[in-house]
């Protein structure tokens, strides 16, 4: 029988403890623990990215990490994207673009995405779908999504300037 | 073409579930949680044909954790009869057996039993304490092999049904089905040109990134309630209720948000199997399929083997057309070579036809609808041997298909005659694109078209409207919103209504809340659940007209609506206006609308793909795709290309790269996300759409459904590209890497 | 997946005294293919012992003169996202940016693709001609082996009980020489090599002074084809000589089929592979830029 371990981490910039048994994946705690159920499980095999959480600075599929691996981490999940009743530019952008169909991909993506923009202000198409090929999408083809994010891309640049 | 003007219709708004599924908050059926939830996992068969000669669940039982343990033996032991649960009619004891398997495994993954624990971990590992006493059986996974003489048996009791009637003989084969039109021996006799070619197309997953989830409350006045992801929460409602031997008001389906489909969440397989873990335990169960259950234990596409014979005239006139399709059921009958049937030769207007459909049930996993199921298959067949045809008479490969385009008044073999329909404008669309002419640009590269029907279907739906007092419109429906629905639903009765879109606020209820509605599939939905919101609209439009000409005293004939506005002589309102004034008027106002629309008009899809094969490695790059579609009408346009582009997507990974690849045992050895191959954002270029708009007349409108036919003509359209870029024509799908350079090497010789 | 326990030890000593005391515990690094495995019962532990808080197995450290330090915890990003790397080792940065995804890069470790010892690993191949060594301790103190004689069968390697791989050298790359890993796969992402390989050469006035050639996922273990290489040495820089490299390369292939590819496909690519991994190395090395 293992034991529970403390984790103590900071879950979209609030200190979030939990208890959990060291096979249950961060996806797992994040989920049925903690009650963030923004992330999805598609794969539990790292191969679709409906799980991305930025985990100290890096995406991550959080089904690939233990949740005692956490352990002092910082995590943003799709539940910490938006800027307080805001949306992000990458959320609005995804729905003007009409970048998701049945939206069950849409919080990997998003995070994903937002990753690559808050590091790169121009990212080519190239480099956008190959930053975003561990997201898998069923619906849409990706070519509303590209777009999205070089709507949300431009955006951000402008919100810069401004 | 579509010149009717229209407010809403046809404009983009922003889809009214959005904001919950940018920011995680849409709940999806593994995210519904409940006080003591329980935990389910399935235990699956490791064999492709075995009989089940014991089941031993006592250690299982015995787990820390473990609170029930069922089997088939625990289903209710009704008799079997003919069920029709929205995917044609069926016995109730193979959608049973499927559920949980009861004598024999038909396939690798099928479910044996199930166990409910405190957790997922200790419900996962009980399984493997259950012990099953397996006899193997020999096994056979492709349809020529099951229909040989001497071939494994999968059902005793299953009588091959010939030309419609029932026959003693006992084999494989469920169903042999023919369509002749004329006469193709005078066809082929007629013919200066005839290509015959024979076809293999691999069993291919939908690959919806959610996998199948169920959560199920047997309550304590013996009401079962479910909430699950579904196409269709009737079906999971009625599918439950028969396999439980309950009334269907017994049973309460509460639809959850789906993560994609197509076709592949019709079929029921947790539900029932945690109710009855729900019954013995007297707590909810949640049970999640992981992917490997998805790939294993659900329905994909059948695999087949198609022959196809066609012969023109040198002046392009085909003069006869033959089929031969045999389609994988998987484990049981149902393989959708019916569909495969009526649109193998669709697209085009002929005087001679003959088509034989065989389906045939084998050891893999029972197949399922998947995105104009069966049609695919079929056009891959049809359009590349079109296309060696249009070369062999040195015509444009459009060309020949427009001289011998299906259009208003032709027959099909299997009977139907076409209402106005958009299969030469497609073909015109096509051959005008800039893309049919581009410069190709580089060795190595070929550039292919295909096209592709779909019927769609109609089926019955139901929608409710409340008027709000501040002018905005509550609408309920039942249709499970896969792709944007919801919106494409609302904006249909706010076209009639006169108001905004954004004015109607719509919610997909449970089944206790509308009226019965069918799946979300056959590209229905905006058709028939668009509809069923169009005549609720239009109950609303009345008894506002009443009320106004009430306050007016005028008489409601004398009254008009247009736009939202309401007038009468001089008197104007408009719908905000009046919505503010029904409590003092007579109440609130309800409209409803439920449909079964008869005016179904299927839908014609091309594809134009430029590829470059590498000639070393066989490697395919899909450097540019055009698809085109006759949408009838568009009624959100963003949606309805995004339709084109997933279907195209799926279209591209069936014709490179997906398939089961089985043992000989019948094991699936690439059930993950890594070795089943989807596209992946890398592997593609835009997704470029034509919205062709030939109004169906048999609705409101003119929409005829959009979400299928666009996965037609892929396949077929690389292979033709593939032709002229490495010279080899490919009769087999998935044309991989390694298939490709074999055929080069095979025609080198 | 059965329940274990989890530690993170902080110090090589304790990460050693950790598997003597627990047998059968097993290493996390990255965990991209450890928690995969443990999940589908492929493997089983008591105790999950997580090594990437070990600084010494986060160390990534250049020096003209040694070469190249690479932790064997130091995550794909690192190693992509190092400039040094980027300047010296361009193909091993490009290796770290094609394991998986942008998700995998972020978690999973060069050390790890070694220990996880597949005949398919990316890092292999390159590494071996890289000429690569793995320092390892463990009860008996540390020592270093080959990266050509780490892996020993499909999922084995030399590493004895109670050893962990703590990092791998790399030795200077030499004026002229140029490196390349190319792989093939079926889509253009996340996908495992059908066949891959993994070159280097230093050319000396329009001559091959040496060249290493590795193949991938043609043989139970990641394929060092010392013959390949050697058949370059004192060689003119032309497509003969590539050819014939390409060819003794192709006829070590020994692959099987699977659903990744048939066996008579593997071997074919594996030519192919060989002479183009070549050609992007030969031009490497001629513009000047190192390894």
């Amino acid at each position: 029988m293992s034991t529970k371990v403390q984790v103590q981490t900071t879950i979209n910039g609030e200190a979030v403890e939990f208890l959990a048994e060291p096979p249950q994946s961060l996806l797992e705690c994040l989920r049925d623990i903690v009650g963030l159920t923004g992330s999805k499980e598609g794969c539990n095999d790292g191969n679709c990215g409906a799980c991305t959480v930025v985990l100290d600075g890096r995406i991550v599929n959080s089904c690939l990490v233990l949740g005692v691996e956490a352990q002092g981490s910082e995590i943003i999940t799709v539940e910490g994207v938006a800027r307080g009743q805001e949306l992000h530019p990458v959320q609005r952008a995804f729905l003007e673009q009409a970048a998701l169909q049945c939206g069950f991909c849409t919080p990997g993506f998003i995070v994903a995405a937002k990753a690559l923009l808050d590091r790169e202000a121009s990212p080519s198409d190239e480099r956008i779908r190959l930053w975003l090929a561990n997201n898998l999408c069923r619906c849409t083809g990706y070519d509303k999504i590209l777009r999205a994010v070089q709507q949300a891309a431009t955006q951000m640049r402008e919100e810069a300037k401004a | 073409m579509s010149t009717q003007e229209y407010t809403v219709v046809g404009t983009r708004p922003i889809r009214h579930d959005g904001a919950d599924k940018v920011t995680g908050r849409a709940l999806y059926g593994a995210d519904f949680q409940i006080a003591g939830l329980l935990h389910g996992a399935i235990l699956r068969s490791p064999h492709a044909h075995a009989r089940i000669r014991r089941i031993d669940t006592s250690k299982a039982e015995a787990y820390p954790g473990v609170s029930a343990v069922v089997t088939a033996a625990d289903l209710p032991p009704s008799a079997d009869r003919i069920v029709d649960l929205g995917e044609g009619a069926t016995p109730l004891s193979y959608i049973r057996g499927n559920v949980l398997a009861a004598g024999k495994v038909l396939y690798q993954g099928h479910a044996v039993a199930a166990v409910a624990a405190t957790s997922l971990n200790a419900a996962e590992e009980a399984t493997q304490l259950i012990e099953v006493d397996y006899e193997v059986l020999p096994c056979v996974l492709t349809a020529p092999a099951a229909m040989r003489e001497g071939a494994p048996i999968l059902h005793d009791g299953l009588h091959t049904e010939e030309f419609g009637e029932k026959t003693a003989r006992v084999s494989n084969v469920s169903q042999h089905f023919r369509h002749a039109l004329g006469d193709v021996g005078k066809g082929f006799a007629e013919a200066d040109v005839i290509v015959e070619r024979e076809f293999h197309t691999a069993t291919v997953h939908q690959g919806y990134i959610e996998p199948h989830n169920a959560t199920a409350l047997w309550n304590n006045d013996g009401r079962v309630l479910v909430w699950c992801s579904t196409q269709g929460s009737f079906v999971v409602r009625d599918t439950t209720a028969c396999i439980l031997d309950l009334p269907v008001s017994q049973v309460k389906v509460t639809p959850m948000e789906i993560g994609g489909g197509f076709g592949g969440k019709i079929p029921v397989y947790l539900e029932p199997v945690a109710a009855l873990l729900s019954k013995k335990t007297g707590h909810p169960v949640k049970i999640v399929m992981s992917r490997k259950d998805v790939f294993e234990g659900t329905g994909p596409t059948p695999g087949s083997y198609i022959k196809v014979k066609m012969g023109a005239r040198q002046d392009g006139r085909i003069t006869a057309a033959q089929a031969y399709l045999a389609y994988e059921a998987g484990a049981y009958p149902g393989a959708m070579v019916g569909p495969g049937g009526m649109c193998v030769f669709a697209a085009y207007d002929l005087a001679n036809v003959l088509i034989d459909g065989f389906d045939v049930v084998v050891n893999k996993p029972s197949t399922a609808a998947y995105r104009a199921p069966g049609a695919t298959n079929a056009a891959f067949a049809t359009e590349t041997v079109v296309d060696e045809l249009a070369e062999k008479l040195g015509l444009d490969p459009i060309d020949l298909r427009l001289k011998n385009a299906a259009k208003e008044g032709t027959r099909r073999a299997d009977g139907p005659k076409y209402r106005r329909i958009g299969c030469i404008e497609v073909l015109q669309a096509m051959k005008a694109h800039p893309h049919y002419s581009a410069p190709l640009g580089g060795p190595n590269r070929g550039r292919g078209a295909a096209v592709g029907f779909w019927f769609n279907v109609g089926l019955p739906s139901s929608c409710n409207l409340s008027v709000n007092a501040d002018g905005t419109v509550n609408l309920v429906e039942g249709s499970t919103d896969i792709g944007g629905t919801r919106t494409s639903i609302a904006m249909q009765a706010a076209e009639v209504l006169g108001i905004p879109a954004e004015s109607v606020r719509p919610t997909v209820v449970d089944t206790d809340s509308v009226g019965f509605t069918a799946v979300t599939g056959g590209s229905r939905t905006t058709f028939a659940t668009g509809w069923a919101a169009y005549e609720a609209a239009q109950d609303v439009v009345r008894q506002m007209k009443e009320r106004v000409a009430k306050i007016w005293e005028v008489e409601p004939a004398a009254v008009t609506a247009e736009r939202g506005v309401f007038r009468s002589g001089k008197h104007r309102l408009t719908f905000a206006e009046l919505a503010a004034k029904l409590g003092e008027t007579g109440g609130p106002i309800v409209g409803r609308g439920a449909v079964n629309p008869r005016g179904v008009g299927g839908s014609f899809a091309g594809a134009i793909a430029d590829v470059e094969v590498d000639p070393e490695t066989g490697k395919v790059q899909v450097l540019r795709f055009t698809s085109v579609q006759d949408a009838g009408k568009a009624i959100h346009p963003s949606y309805v290309e995004g339709q084109m582009q997933g279907g195209s997507v799926q279209g591209i990974g069936w014709a490179l790269n997906e398939e089961y690849y089985m043992s000989p045992e019948g094991g699936m050895l690439n059930s993950s996300l890594l070795d089943y191959r989807m596209p992946t954002s890398l592997d593609l270029p835009m997704i470029d759409t034509v919205i062709v708009e030939v109004p169906n007349p048999g609705h409101p409108f003119g929409v005829r459904g959009v979400g299928e036919a666009n996965i037609i003509p892929p396949p077929a359209a690389l292979a033709n590209a593939i032709y002229r870029a490495a010279g080899v024509r490919m009769n087999r799908l998935p044309m991989s890497p390694p298939a490709i350079l074999e055929a080069v090497w095979s025609k080198k010789g | 997946m059965k329940r274990f326990d989890y530690t993170a030890p902080r110090t090589v000593d304790e990460a050693v005294g950790l598997l003597a005391a627990h047998p059968g515990a097993l290493l996390l690094a990255g965990g991209t293919d450890l928690i995969v495995q443990l999940r589908a019962r492929r493997k089983q532990t008591d105790l999950v012992v997580d090594i990437k808080h070990i600084s010494e197995l986060n160390e990534l450290r250049y020096d003209p003169a040694r070469g190249l330090t690479l932790g064997a915890a130091v995550p794909c990003y690192r190693i992509y996202g190092d400039p040094v790397v980027r300047q010296a080792y361009p193909a091993l940065a490009e290796v770290a940016n094609l394991i998986g995804g942008t998700q995998i890069q972020g978690r999973a470790t060069a050390g790890g693709n070694l220990c996880n010892s597949s005949p398919s690993a990316d890092f292999i191949p390159l590494l071996i001609a890289l000429q690569a060594k793995c320092r390892m301790a463990g009860p008996g103190g540390s020592r270093e082996v080959a990266v050509e004689d780490f892996c020993t069968a499909p999922g084995r390697n030399v590493l004895r009980p109670g050893e962990l791989l703590v990092s791998l050298t790399l030795p200077a790359p030499e004026p002229e020489s140029g490196a390349y890993y190319l792989r093939f796969i079926p889509r253009n992402e996340m996908d495992i090599a059908v066949a891959g390989a993994g070159v280097a050469v230093t050319l000396s006035n329009g001559t091959f002074r040496s060249a290493r050639i590795a193949l991938s996922a043609v043989a139970p273990t990641p394929l060092f084809v010392r013959a390949a290489g050697e058949s370059l040495a004192g060689k003119p820089v032309n497509p003969e000589s590539i050819a014939a490299a390409a060819e003794i390369a192709k006829a070590a292939a020994k692959p099987i089929t699977d659903m990744r590819g048939t066996a008579i496909y593997r071997k074919h690519i594996s030519g192919v592979l060989t002479r183009r991994a070549l050609e992007f190395a030969i031009r490497r090395a001629k513009e000047g830029r190192q390894s």
